[in-house]
C-alpha cells in the first residue's frame, strides 16, 4: 500500500511534517512506513517555459534552436526533440539545474546536472524535458508524448515551477499494513491514523446525496442467492456517461499508488477503491441481460472469460456475478470480458459489495488470479463501508461531469454490523501496560481514532470499520500506541522467583556436543524432510520399517516430501558435499530428530527421536568411531561394559564392519563403515564411518550421580596372557571369560597385542592380554592369583584357545 | 726447598692441571694424581716421618691446608665444567618457536548453536526454564489455541506444511506456549528453542526449515513495561551494553498489545550503514502481551494472570552476529564454513 503525502493532506490539511518525521512517527504509532520516495529529490531548477521561436540549426539537420521564454528572460535552447512547435509550454531545466535521468527512462542516482554549453557550435542554455527525464513515465502521465518533450496545457503559467505543475513536489510512502487493520488498506484509514499520530484534525470527504429523480431500482434488479458469501450488494446507475480523462489531481493520487490513469470512469472506481478500501466494479448496463444481477455460486467446471481475455475454470465454491442469462464477473476478483466498459458506454452500473473474505481468498487461489480488488476483499470488509463508497463514486461522477447519476440505490443487505463495545477499565489498562495514565488521557487517545466513550454504560464504542477491537487489551493497545511505546517504563517482572534450568535431555545433548567436538567432529544441521528415494540409496529393503515415513501433503517438491525416519541421509549428503569440494579428513556430527509414526496415515503425533549422528572420512577408523561413542557414554554416566553385536543387519553398512551397541541388554545405537555401494551412490570416494546413538535410550541409563572410590592401597600383580586364538573367536568373548572367571580381584584386562601372519598357523590369530589383579583390603597371595588364572585358562580352552609358550 | 715452598709449588702445579682439564674425566685424573692413594700429596704425607717431631704438627697442618685448597679448586672446576656442559646443551636445544603449533583437532559448533547457547545463558540467568515441544504438531496447538481461527490467512498453505487435517509441521515455536500453559503450573518463565518449518523456497534469505526461540512469562501483575525491560536487558546482553531498543506497534493474533523490536545497529552504532540499510536499526524479534483469548483457551484466567511472549529467529541472530550473508551456508555443512566458529 502506497500513498503520496499530498493525498494524506487532502484529509489532514494541517499536517506539516517532513517525510522522515512522517515515517518515524507513523511507524511508532503502528502504521509501519517501509520507506519513501521524494519524487523531486533529483529535480532542480525546472520551470515552465514557452517556445517563442524555432529556427533550424545551421550545422545539424536533426537539431532545432528554440528561443524559450522562462518568465524573467528568454533563453536559447538547442534540442533534437521532434514534437515541439512555437507556442508550446514545456518543462525547462535551467543552467545548473538537475534532471532525474535520461529520456530512455533510466534514472541516475543523484540526478544529472545540466550546464550551459554548445551543441554543434550553437549555444544552449538548459534543456527541455521529457516526462522520463523528470523521473516518471507515460504510464503515470498518459498525456505525455512518446519520445518527446512533455507539453503542458495552455493554462500553464510561464515561469512557475514545472515540478509543482506536474505534481512531482510530493513524497510517496510505502506502508506495511498488518492484517488486523483492514481499514488501513484505504487511504482514509491511513489518513485517520496520521491525524491521530500528529494530533491534527481529520476531515472525512463530505458526500452529499446525489442523483436525479429517477430510481435505480427501475434500472436494475439484484438477487443474492448466497447471502453468506455476499452479505451486502449495493448497486447504483449513472446514465449519459461521458468518457474522458480524469482530472490531474486524481491521476496523481492513483499514480502514487502505482495505478495507471485510464479514463474518468475507471479512475473513479480505482480512486474510491483506494480511498475507502472498498473495491468497486463498473458494468456496461446495456450488456446486462434482463437488467438483472444474480449473485450465485458457479457451477462445477463453469468456464468464464475474464477482463484480461483469459478463460478460467471455476468450481462450485466460487461466487459469480451473473445477469439474467450469463455470468458477467467473478465476485470480488475480476469482471468479465462480456460486460467490459468501452468508450461507447452509455449507462453504467456501479457495484460495491461485501463478500466473504475467506471465500475470496480461497477462490482467488483456486483460479490462480489475485487482483487489487481480491487482495482487499480477502481481508474481510465492513459491509457498512459499501454504501459510503458507492455514494462517493456517484458524487465524483457528478462532480467531474462524467454522467448523470440516477437517484436511489439497490441495496441487498443481509448483515448489518453493529459497533463493538468494550467495558472501559482504566485501572486494568494501566495494570496491563505498567503505566499510570489518567482516564482523560486515555479517552483523548481513543477519541483521536474515533473510539468514543459511552458514559452511560461505561463502554468504549468502536466504529464498525475497526473490526479489531474486541477486548480490554485491544483498547489498551489503541491507547499505548498513541501514548508512545517508548514512553512506557522499563521494569523487570517481580513476583515468585523461578529456577532457570535446562532439561536433563538438553544437558545430555550438551555433553554430546562437547564430546563430539573434543574428538574433532564439527556440528552440522540438515533438513528434517527428505526424498523417499533415500531408502533406495541406503539399500533398505521394501519391507524395511524405515520406509514407514510420514508424507507432507504440500511439500516444496519430491526432494522434501517425507519426514526422515533415519538420520544418515543428511549426514552422508553433507560428507559428500565436503568430499566434492576436496575437503580432507572431514568429521561431522548432528543432533536432530527422526520422526517415527505409530501408524500411517498419521492419527497421532509421531515419535520424535533425537539422534546423535557422527560421520567421518579420511583419518580414523572403525575403532576410533567406537572410541568416540564410548567417551560419550562414559561422560553421561553409563559406566558399565558395552557390548557390540556384529550381526546388526544394517544393509547400508559394510557387512563385516558394523555393530549394534548394547548397554545392559538394550540397543543404544549402531556404528560401522558405510557400505562401499552406498558411499559410491553418495559420491564419497573414501572409507566412511558413521555412528548413530539414540538419545531417548541414552536418557534411560544416563545419570549425573557419581561416587568416589578410594585409590588402591595394596600392590597390584600383573600377569600377561599370550595365546593363539581361533580366528572366529571375538575379543569380546575372551574378555567376557577374563571378567567372569577373574572374579573380583581382576582389576583390569587389556589387549596389548594382536597379530595374524606367517608365524601363526592358518585360521588362528595371536592375542596377548595384560591382566592386573588387586584386592582393595590386602596384599594378594600368590595362590589366589594362580587360582584365578587357572579358572581363566580353563575357560579359554573351551573356546579352542591355546596358550603360547 | 722447605716444605712450605714445596707444598706451594705442588698446589700451583695442581691448579694449572685442574684449569687445563676440559672434562670431568680429565679432572678426575688430576684428583687421583694429587689426592689419590698414590697421589703426590699423599706421598708427602707419607714422608712426614722424615720431619722433625716438633715440626710435624705445623707441617701436617700445611699439608692438610694444601689438600683442602686443591679439593676446593677441584670442586669449583667441576661445577664450572657442569655449568658449561649445561650451557652447551641449552644452546644446542634452541628451537624455532615460530614453527606451527600442534593442535588437538577439536571440532566446531554450529553458529546456530553458539547463538542459541548465548540466548539460553541469558534467560536461564533470569530464571527461565528451557523446554521443548514437538516439531510435528497438531494444528490445534499451532493455530487454534494461539487465537488463529480456522479461516485465518496465517493457516494458508503458502506458509505451512501440512500432514493432514489435524497435523502440520509447526510453523512457529509458539505452540510450546500453549502446551506449557496447559500444564497449569504457574508462574511460568520459559524459553522454547526449536526447529520450525515454512514453505519458503531455499535462497539466500529463506529456508523451509529454520529455528526460533519462544519466550513466555505468565504471572500475576506482569506488565507491558516488564516485557520492555526484559527484552532491553536481553538485547544488551546479546549485542553489547550500548545497544538501544525500539518497540514498534505490530500485530500478532496471539498477543495484544503487540510489538516488533529493533535494536540499534551494532555495526555502526545507529548512525546508519549498509548493514542496517541506512536506518541505524535492525529488526530482531516480535513480542507482546499474551492475548486473553489464548490464556483462556489454555485454562488460565486472564482476570487473574497476565503475561508476555516473544519469538526470536535464531538464524537471524546468527546471520547478524557473524555477518553471514547467505542462509544456505548454515545447512550445507561445509567444514571450511563450520571451522570458523
Amino acid at each position: 500500500m502506497n500513498t503520496s503525502l499530498s493525498w494524506i493532506k487532502m484529509y489532514v490539511p494541517d499536517l506539516d511534517v517532513t517525510a522522515q518525521e512522517y515515517m518515524d512517527a507513523m511507524t511508532l504509532s503502528g502504521t509501519k512506513v517501509e520507506g519513501y520516495e521524494i519524487l523531486d529529490a533529483d529535480l532542480d531548477k525546472i520551470i515552465i517555459g514557452q517556445i517563442e521561436k524555432i529556427e533550424k540549426h545551421p550545422d545539424a539537420d536533426k537539431l532545432i534552436v528554440c528561443q524559450v521564454n522562462v518568465g524573467k528572460e528568454t533563453v536559447q535552447i538547442v534540442t533534437g526533440a521532434p514534437n515541439v512547435k512555437e507556442g508550446d509550454k514545456i518543462p525547462v531545466v535551467l543552467d545548473g539545474g538537475r534532471v532525474a535521468g535520461g529520456h530512455d527512462g533510466k534514472k541516475t542516482p543523484g540526478g544529472i546536472e545540466i550546464k550551459k554549453g554548445k551543441l554543434r557550435g550553437v549555444e544552449s542554455c538548459g534543456m527541455m524535458c521529457s516526462i522520463e527525464e523528470l523521473g516518471s513515465n507515460r504510464e503515470m502521465y498518459p498525456e505525455a508524448p512518446e519520445n518527446g518533450i512533455y507539453i503542458f496545457p495552455e493554462d500553464a503559467v510561464v515561469g512557475e515551477s514545472a515540478v509543482k505543475a506536474l505534481g512531482l513536489d510530493d513524497v510517496v510512502f510505502e506502508y506495511e499494513i498488518t492484517s488486523n487493520r483492514v481499514d488501513c488498506y484505504g487511504v482514509l484509514g491511513i489518513a485517520r491514523e496520521a491525524a491521530a499520530t500528529f494530533n491534527k484534525k481529520f476531515h472525512m470527504p463530505e458526500v452529499q446525496e446525489t442523483g436525479n429523480s429517477e430510481k435505480a431500482e427501475d434500472y436494475i434488479k439484484v438477487t443474492v442467492k448466497d447471502p453468506e458469501l455476499c452479505p451486502r450488494y449495493c448497486a447504483r446507475v449513472v446514465k449519459n456517461v461521458k468518457i474522458g480523462p480524469s482530472p490531474k489531481w486524481m491521476q496523481r493520487c492513483l499514480a502514487s499508488n502505482g495505478i495507471r490513469p485510464i479514463n474518468n470512469l475507471v479512475d473513479i472506481t480505482n480512486y474510491v477503491m483506494e480511498e475507502y478500501g472498498q473495491p468497486m466494479h463498473a458494468y456496461d448496463l446495456d450488456t446486462i441481460e434482463g437488467r438483472e444481477i444474480i449473485v450465485r455460486r458457479a457451477d462445477k467446471n463453469e468456464k468464464f472469460v475474464t477482463l484480461d481475455g483469459q478463460e478460467r475454470e471455476m468450481d462450485d465454491s466460487v461466487l459469480m456475478i451473473c445477469d439474467g442469462e450469463k455470468a458477467v464477473g467473478i465476485a470480488g476478483i475480476m469482471g468479465g470480458e462480456n460486460s467490459m466498459i468501452t468508450d461507447q458506454v452509455k449507462t453504467v452500473l456501479f457495484e460495491a459489495a461485501c463478500f466473504n473474505g475467506t471465500n475470496i481468498r480461497l477462490s482467488s487461489k483456486k483460479i490462480g488470479l489475485r487482483t487489487d480488488a481480491s487482495g482487499k476483499f480477502e481481508k474481510g470488509l465492513d459491509p457498512n463501508n459499501a454504501q459510503a463508497a458507492i455514494d462517493r463514486a456517484c458524487q465524483l461522477m457528478e462532480e467531474l461531469g462524467a454522467g448523470e447519476v440516477v437517484g436511489g440505490i439497490v441495496d441487498v443487505c443481509s448483515e448489518t454490523r453493529e459497533p463493538s463495545r468494550v467495558k472501559f477499565e482504566p485501572e486494568k489498562i494501566n495494570a496491563l501496560l505498567g503505566t499510570s495514565l489518567t482516564k482523560e488521557e486515555m479517552l483523548d487517545y481513543l477519541n483521536r481514532v474515533e473510539l468514543s466513550y459511552d458514559e452511560e454504560t461505561n463502554e468504549i464504542v468502536a466504529p464498525t470499520f475497526r473490526q479489531d477491537i474486541h477486548c480490554m487489551a485491544d483498547v489498551a493497545e489503541e491507547i499505548v500506541r498513541f501514548y508512545g511505546y517508548d514512553k512506557v517504563p522499563t521494569t523487570l517482572p517481580t513476583g515468585e522467583a523461578t529456577t532457570g534450568k535446562l532439561s536433563f535431555k538438553l544437558r545430555i545433548e550438551e555433553i554430546a556436543r562437547d564430546i563430539a567436538e573434543y574428538c574433532g567432529f564439527s556440528q552440522g544441521m540438515t533438513y528434517s524432510f527428505e526424498s523417499p528415494k533415500v531408502f533406495d540409496k541406503l539399500l533398505l529393503p521394501q519391507d524395511s520399517p524405515f520406509r514407514q515415513a510420514i508424507p507432507i501433503s504440500n511439500p516444496l517438491g519430491e526432494d522434501y516430501s517425507i519426514m526422515r525416519t533415519i538420520s544418515l541421509n543428511g549426514m552422508l549428503t553433507s560428507l559428500a558435499t565436503n568430499y566434492n569440494r576436496r575437503n580432507k579428513d572431514v568429521r561431522l556430527y548432528e543432533l536432530g530428530n527422526v520422526y517415527l509414526p505409530e501408524e500411517l496415515p498419521l492419527k497421532e503425533l509421531p515419535d520424535e527421536r533425537m539422534k546423535f549422528t557422527l560421520g567421518m572420512y579420511g583419518k580414523g577408523d572403525f575403532f576410533e568411531m567406537k572410541g568416540v561413542c564410548e567417551e560419550f557414554f562414559e561422560k553421561v554416566g553409563m559406566k558399565d561394559k558395552f557390548t557390540y553385536d556384529p550381526n546388526s543387519g544394517k544393509p547400508f553398512l559394510h557387512p563385516g564392519r558394523q555393530a549394534d551397541i548394547f548397554y545392559q541388554g538394550t540397543v543404544v545405537g549402531y556404528l560401522g563403515e558405510v557400505h562401499p555401494v552406498v558411499a559410491e551412490t553418495y559420491g564419497i570416494g573414501e572409507k566412511t564411518y558413521v555412528a548413530v546413538i539414540d538419545i531417548p535410550t541414552v536418557l534411560e541409563y544416563a545419570s549425573f550421580s557419581h561416587k568416589y572410590t578410594g585409590i588402591a592401597k595394596y600392590p597390584a600383580v600383573t600377569r600377561d596372557l599370550s595365546m593363539v586364538v581361533p580366528k572366529e573367536v571375538l575379543a569380546g568373548q575372551i574378555e567376557d571369560i577374563l571378567r567372569q572367571r577373574g572374579g573380583k580381584i581382576l582389576e583390569s584386562c587389556s589387549l596389548f597385542d594382536i597379530y595374524e601372519g606367517s608365524q601363526i598357523k592358518n585360521g588362528y590369530k595371536s592375542m596377548a592380554y595384560s591382566l592386573v589383579f588387586r584386592a582393595h583390603d590386602k596384599t594378594l597371595e600368590e595362590s589366589e592369583i594362580n587360582g584365578a588364572m587357572k579358572k581363566i585358562l580353563n575357560g579359554l580352552t573351551g573356546l579352542g584357545i591355546e596358550l603360547r609358550s | 726447598m722447605d716444605m712450605k715452598q714445596k707444598l706451594e709449588a705442588l698446589h700451583e702445579e695442581a691448579r694449572k692441571k685442574i684449569m687445563e682439564s676440559g672434562n670431568l674425566d680429565k679432572l678426575n685424573e688430576v684428583r687421583v694424581a694429587y689426592l689419590g692413594k698414590k697421589g703426590e700429596l699423599t706421598a708427602i704425607l707419607k714422608s712426614m716421618k722424615d720431619v722433625a717431631p716438633e715440626d710435624r704438627p705445623k707441617v701436617g697442618q700445611l699439608v692438610n691446608e694444601t689438600r683442602s685448597r686443591i679439593e676446593g679448586l677441584l670442586e669449583n672446576h667441576k661445577k664450572a665444567l657442569a655449568d658449561a656442559k649445561r650451557e652447551a646443551q641449552l644452546k644446542a636445544e634452541v628451537i624455532d618457536v615460530t614453527l606451527p603449533a600442534k593442535k588437538a583437532r577439536i571440532g566446531h559448533r554450529h553458529p546456530n548453536t553458539i547463538a542459541l547457547e548465548e540466548v539460553e545463558r541469558i534467560f536461564v540467568g533470569m530464571g527461565y526454564e528451557v523446554v521443548e515441544g514437538p516439531e510435528v504438531e497438531y494444528q490445534d496447538y499451532n493455530f487454534t489455541k494461539l487465537n488463529i481461527p480456522e479461516d485465518h490467512p496465517a493457516r494458508d498453505e503458502q506458509d505451512t506444511f501440512f500432514i493432514n487435517k489435524e497435523i502440520c509441521l509447526r510453523s512457529q515455536t509458539s505452540p510450546v506456549q500453549a502446551r506449557t500453559m496447559e500444564q497449569g503450573k504457574l508462574p511460568i518463565r520459559m524459553i522454547a528453542p526449536g526447529r520450525v518449518f515454512r514453505s519458503d523456497e531455499v535462497d539466500a534469505t529463506h529456508s523451509p526449515s529454520f529455528h526460533q526461540i519462544e519466550g513466555l512469562v505468565i504471572d500475576k501483575n506482569i506488565t507491558f513495561a516488564d516485557l520492555k525491560g526484559t527484552l532491553e536487558e536481553f538485547a544488551k546482553e546479546l549485542f553489547g551494553p550500548e545497544t538501544k531498543t525500539k518497540f514498534r506497534p505490530h500485530h500478532f493474533p496471539f498477543t495484544e498489545p503487540s510489538a516488533e523490536v529493533d535494536v540499534s545497529c551494532f555495526k555502526c552504532g545507529g548512525k546508519g550503514c549498509r548493514f542496517c540499510k541506512g536506518s541505524g536499526w535492525i529488526e530482531i524479534l516480535g513480542c507482546g502481551m499474551v492475548h486473553p483469548n489464548v490464556l483462556r483457551m489454555c485454562g488460565i484466567d486472564p482476570e487473574e494472570y497476565t503475561g508476555f511472549a516473544f519469538g526470536v529467529g535464531l538464524e537471524r541472530i546468527a546471520l547478524l552476529k557473524y555477518e553471514i550473508d547467505d542462509m544456505r551456508l548454515l545447512y550445507e555443512n561445509d567444514i571450511r564454513f563450520l571451522n570458523q566458529f
